[in-house]
């Protein structure tokens, strides 16, 4: 019941961040989604296992509290406040974000999983949070919109692991957080080198750079 | 053993003392290298003649079997060569290379590390050390290659032989892997009777021929030979022709010893290549006027004979005639030996005219023969060897490989061994034409211009490495039988019946008496002609024109033209001529050159079509970021889509 | 043991008396036909002879611009000659030396003489011995095919490798190839009449630039030189038309039958030589290498007919 009450939230928040323009708004809901999704291995009921217990600590810990941080810094450098004229607009990033859940939901179903899953939102989840991510990415043209497309993208990856968590827990936790921490890192020093090189961070600029 | 690996690593560590003895490096790396020559081929002979092979191992599981290095008569042949030939270089190199560029001590490192690489390669007996051997030589070569980096052909050359010799470590690699898969084994082994005849000993065939056949220059391959070995200094082209061409016949030579029953279709192949190469390379060869570039045509032609002598061997193997296995095989290796013996010799001598002259332009030099009296002459004996005519090295060889041939045609209705004979008798009168041409272009008759007229003799120790090169062509000429033992070994290694019955030809000796003939002959004709006293200071006659001039002489072009003209619809000549019109005309330029056919009409020119054709893909890369992120999504879908349906 | 041998050595020394003395009078018998038959007296025939004495006692002129190599041609070129005539058969009489492979021996030293020729040609700088030396190492280059075709296909007919036993067999060619051989005769004559310098390919008489093959590379040569470069050439006709005359002659009982039969059979050939010479006039420049190729295909068609 609880995981997938979580696994609803999330698909909503999908829905959220597709139809905001408003950055501060999108990186809330971004992290929300990570919270939720921190939780879920102990709403799974995987609460024995201390090393979970210590897993999904620390996961809640760098969604809910460092990433925002890291997000909040960079806002204020750049000066943002919406995002301006993204390449596919809004309605039809809703209308496009829906298509993909549906679509999640039929591939979910055909997917060649091993039967007996319990979790049976958990994969379609997982899926349109991908499609979700990678909306965002293609869409935006701000360089922090499209950073949170990426947080979303590592969010849909790291649902699909929780259906290893069980038999591999430390290897999928360590891989996702590990690679979230450096994207963000290296997301934020970029965004920082675009603005100076630029002085924007509109990433239209970026395609100066071709050869 | 021992011997060998005191050799190695005193090849290797030949360059070190150099990097801080700023004033005696250079002599203290001809010592090293000289130290291993001495060393090296007191192991390789004790093996030739009759001893013991040593072997070198590490006993580690990993690597698999009992041998990484084997001393074996086919190491020690190919390590003659190469020993020789470095210490010559190096000697070459004081008196050639000193205080031209800062990068000295660097060149001096990087030769001695390819040497020591292929002193390790001709001993290798398994995978990964034959491999890391190889592609040490590769790069230390390409280094070399790039010694003088300033001019903009040297850097083309050293990027398009980069290019080429790694296409051939692919093929390599790819046939190596493929060898361990079908053998089970990493070392170098033979193969289990009837492995040939199946679809893997084709691809084997294959593979190793492309691979090895980039390496040795086999025609359609060689297009990186004639600019690499042209802008190379010159004794590092001496070592390139010499020996490194060899370390692809090398590889074929190991695989073919490998390999008990070859098909006869083999052997064909081999006959069809090698007659390619030769014709076409000195064809080719007629068309060049850059003395470098011509004498790396013939390096192909050279190779073309060797693979001549390896498919008669290996026809010879597959008929199961102990006769032809033999002399095919002991004419290739022999002509192997030969051939980085007087091909040394003409790239030392060409490097020395390069030195003295500054140009390799063969329309602007002449007359070098009186003023560099020495270098004339160890270019003529190189010449007189590499057209194979007797009594020098060239025509003994040749001779085996012939023989072996007119032996084929006894063998019912096959056309390979009128191919041989026909390929070989042309061949030899081409590169006679090619190399009166050659010689009479730089050294005989007056200077065409300036850079012939200031030339002085080149210093001993530069003539010195060529005198030990000429002197080894004659006496190998002179007195073939007495390689021929040790030729008779390495041959077994190809074929059991091989070997059988050299030394007891008597054609050997024969060859021996009458080059001895030749000699009184000569001697006693020169003798009576020598007491005629001369008259006077003299003209050549010049038909009563008023001011001869040296631009009256014939030029190199002029020599070959008929042959080119002859030969057009292989050598696709390009002409530039003048319009010459009115009473008076103006003046105006002639020009002709003859491009390589593989680098220059299909290699280039396909490359450059398909840049052309790939830029019509630039729209995909707009160099929008979320386009590109668009594409990874579409790929996803489609991938999920796909799995799913 | 001596006695047994003798009959060796003095076809042996016979074989040297006819090298060393004879070359000189081949000239002089073409010279003859050709004057007779354009209805002059003519020379004698023993003409070369005296012309070599009288330039054995002659001076040298060299040309500043020549160095050894100059001289390195006509030393060549009868080193090689006379080495080479001792591989060769004279008719049915034994070679001196006889291996197998001398075949390749005998081709290869003609291209040694051929070799040491070009160059001396093009030591003295001129442009009409540069041209001469073009032409010959041109027009060699396709003379060299027709000779070892027409080796290829007698060794496949006799099994043997050796010009004493290729050449002198014992008479069955003769009888079963005889369609075979007088092809490989036939492109053998052409190389014949390219290799000595006659018409129809050069005209050893003329000194016109533009017609000069053989006759301009000796050009400078004088004196004592000029004799050997002389006497080499004639050299070379009693060579290469012992290869052609040894399998055309029939086989005698006794060695001095053979030798008669050879000795007119040379003399032969020198009377046909000019024949061909006076009712013949020089093809033109560009039609020699067809003629030439001619030569290669008779004797191709020759191997071909062998190989069925």
């Amino acid at each position: 019941m609880l995981p997938d009450l979580l696994i609803a939230l999330t698909m909503l928040s999908n829905f959220s961040l597709v139809a905001t323009s408003r950055v501060a708004k999108a990186i809330q809901f971004a992290v929300l989604q990570g919270v939720l999704l921190g939780l879920m291995p102990l709403a799974m009921g995987l609460g024995r296992h201390f090393h979970i217990v210590l897993l999904a600590i620390a996961a809640v810990t760098v969604k809910g509290w460092l990433i925002p941080f890291l997000f909040r810094r960079a806002l204020k450098q750049v000066h943002i406040q919406r995002e301006v004229d993204p390449y596919i607009g809004y309605t039809v990033s809703l209308m496009l974000c829906a298509l993909g859940t549906g679509l999640s939901l039929v591939l979910a179903h055909n997917l060649p999983l091993k039967a007996g899953t319990e979790y049976t939102l958990l994969v379609p989840a997982s899926l349109a949070t991908l499609f979700t991510g990678f909306l965002l990415l293609v869409s935006r043209r701000k360089a922090l919109t499209q950073v949170v497309g990426y947080l979303v993208l590592e969010n849909g990856i790291y649902l699909f692991g929780l259906l290893l968590v069980e038999d591999m827990p430390a290897l999928v936790e360590a891989g996702i957080l590990l690679d979230l921490f450096v994207g963000i890192f290296v997301m934020g020093i970029v965004i920082n080198h675009i603005r100076v090189a630029f002085d924007s961070t509109d990433t239209r600029h970026l395609a100066e750079l071709k050869d | 053993m021992k011997l060998y690996l005191l050799a190695l690593l005193a090849a290797a560590a030949s360059g070190v003392p150099g990097l801080w003895m700023r004033r005696r490096g250079g002599e203290v790396a001809v010592g090293l290298l000289g130290l291993a020559g001495v060393l090296g081929l007191w192991a390789s002979l004790a093996v030739l003649s009759g001893g013991p092979g040593g072997s070198f191992a590490i006993r580690t599981a990993s690597l698999g079997t009992p041998g990484l290095l084997v001393v074996d008569p086919v190491a020690a042949f190919f390590a003659i060569p190469v020993l020789v030939l470095a210490f010559c270089g190096a000697l070459y190199g004081l008196g050639y290379w000193e205080g031209r560029r800062g990068n000295t001590p660097a060149l001096r490192l990087v030769y001695g590390l390819l040497v020591a690489c292929l002193v390790l390669l001709v001993a290798a007996s398994h995978i990964l050390v034959f491999l890391l051997a190889w592609e040490g030589m590769a790069i230390a070569a390409f280094l070399l290659v790039m010694a003088e980096d300033r001019e903009a052909e040297t850097r083309r050359a050293g990027w398009i032989y980069l290019v080429a010799t790694h296409t051939g470590t692919l093929f390599l690699f790819a046939a190596f892997a493929l060898l361990a898969r079908t053998t089970g084994q990493s070392g170098f082994a033979a193969l289990p009777a009837g492995l040939a005849a199946t679809g893997a000993g084709t691809a084997l065939f294959a593979l190793f021929l492309l691979g090895f056949g980039f390496k040795a220059g086999m025609l359609p391959l060689h297009f990186w030979l004639p600019p690499a070995h042209a802008a190379a200094p010159s004794h590092v082209s001496a070592l390139m022709s010499g020996v490194l061409l060899k370390m692809g016949i090398l590889g074929l030579v190991r695989f073919l010893s490998w390999v008990p029953d070859p098909p006869l279709w083999w052997g064909g192949v081999l006959v069809a290549l090698g007659a390619l190469s030769g014709l076409l390379g000195v064809a080719f060869a007629l068309g060049q006027h850059d003395l470098k570039r011509l004498l790396a045509y013939h390096s192909i032609e050279n190779i073309g004979i060797i693979l001549l002598g390896l498919g008669l061997g290996t026809l010879g193997k597959s008929l199961g005639n102990p006769v032809m296995q033999t002399l095919g095989y002991a004419g290739a290796l022999l002509h192997v030996l030969n051939h980085s013996l007087f091909k040394g010799l003409l790239f030392l001598s060409a490097g020395a005219v390069l030195h003295a002259t500054g140009t390799r332009d063969l329309e602007r030099l002449g007359g070098l023969g009186q003023r560099m009296p020495w270098t004339s002459g160890a270019f003529l004996v190189g010449s007189w060897a590499i057209c194979g005519l007797p009594p020098l090295n060239g025509f003994v060889s040749e001779w085996l490989i012939y023989l072996g041939a007119f032996r084929g045609l006894g063998l019912g209705r096959q056309a390979w061994p009128v191919v041989i004979l026909l390929s070989l008798a042309l061949i030899g009168a081409l590169a006679l034409a090619c190399f009166a041409k050659a010689f009479g272009a730089v050294f005989l008759g007056l200077p065409r211009t300036g850079a012939g007229a200031g030339a002085r003799e080149a210093p001993r120790v530069m003539l010195l490495p060529m005198g030990v090169l000429a002197l080894a062509c004659l006496a190998i000429g002179v007195a073939p039988l007495l390689v021929m033992p040790a030729l008779g070994r390495v041959a077994e290694a190809l074929g059991p019946a091989a070997g059988a019955g050299l030394s007891a030809l008597g054609g050997l000796g024969a060859i021996s008496g009458v080059a001895l003939a030749l000699g009184l002959l000569a001697l006693l004709l020169w003798r009576w002609l020598r007491p005629v006293p001369q008259a006077g200071d003299l003209p050549t006659w010049d038909c009563g024109y008023a001011a001869p001039d040296a631009r009256m002489e014939y030029t190199a072009s002029s020599f070959a033209d008929g042959l080119v003209r002859g030969l057009r619809w292989a050598l696709w000549p390009v002409v530039h001529r003048p319009r010459v019109s009115g009473w008076f005309p103006r003046l105006t330029r002639y020009e002709s050159h003859v491009p390589d056919p593989v680098l220059d009409r299909a290699a280039a020119p396909s490359l450059r079509l398909t840049v052309k054709g790939a830029a019509l893909l630039r729209v995909a890369q707009g160099g929008a970021l979320p386009v590109y992120l668009l594409y990874v999504l579409l790929t996803l879908l489609v991938l999920l889509v796909w799995m799913v349906a | 043991m001596v006695r047994s041998l003798l009959p060796t050595i003095l076809q042996t020394l016979l074989h040297g008396l006819t090298v060393l003395l004879l070359p000189p009078l081949l000239p002089g018998l073409i010279a003859k036909t050709k004057a007779l038959m354009a209805g002059r007296q003519g020379p004698p025939v023993l003409q070369l002879y005296y012309d070599l004495a009288k330039l054995a006692r002659k001076r040298a002129v060299f040309s500043r611009t020549t160095t050894w190599v100059f001289l390195a041609g006509p030393v060549g070129g009868v080193a090689a000659g006379l080495a080479a005539s001792c591989l060769v058969p004279f008719g049915h009489t034994p070679a001196p030396v006889s291996f197998e492979g001398d075949v390749i021996l005998f081709a290869y030293l003609f291209g040694l003489a051929r070799f040491l020729t070009i160059l001396s040609a093009l030591d003295t700088g001129s442009s009409f011995e540069g041209m001469g030396a073009a032409r010959e190492a041109t027009f060699s280059a396709l003379a060299e095919p027709a000779l070892f075709l027409g080796f290829a296909a007698l060794a496949k007919a006799t099994s043997s490798l050796s010009l004493g036993t290729m050449l002198a067999f014992p008479g069955s060619l003769a009888t079963r190839f005889t369609g075979p051989l007088i092809l490989i005769l036939a492109g053998w004559v052409i190389v014949y009449l390219a290799e000595n310098s006659r018409i129809p390919v050069d005209d050893p008489n003329t000194h016109l630039e533009l017609t000069m093959i053989h006759e301009v590379m000796v050009l400078d040569h004088s004196g004592r030189p000029f004799a050997l470069v002389l006497y080499g050439a004639s050299l070379k006709l009693l060579v290469l038309g012992a290869l052609i005359l040894t399998p055309a002659l029939p086989r005698a009982t006794h060695a001095w039958q053979n030798w008669l039969a050879f000795y007119l059979a040379l003399g032969g050939l020198a009377v046909a030589v000019g024949l061909v010479e006076s009712s013949m006039a020089r093809f033109r420049m560009t039609k020699v290498p067809q003629f030439l190729v001619a030569g290669v295909l008779a004797t191709g068609f020759a191997f071909l007919l062998m190989l069925v």
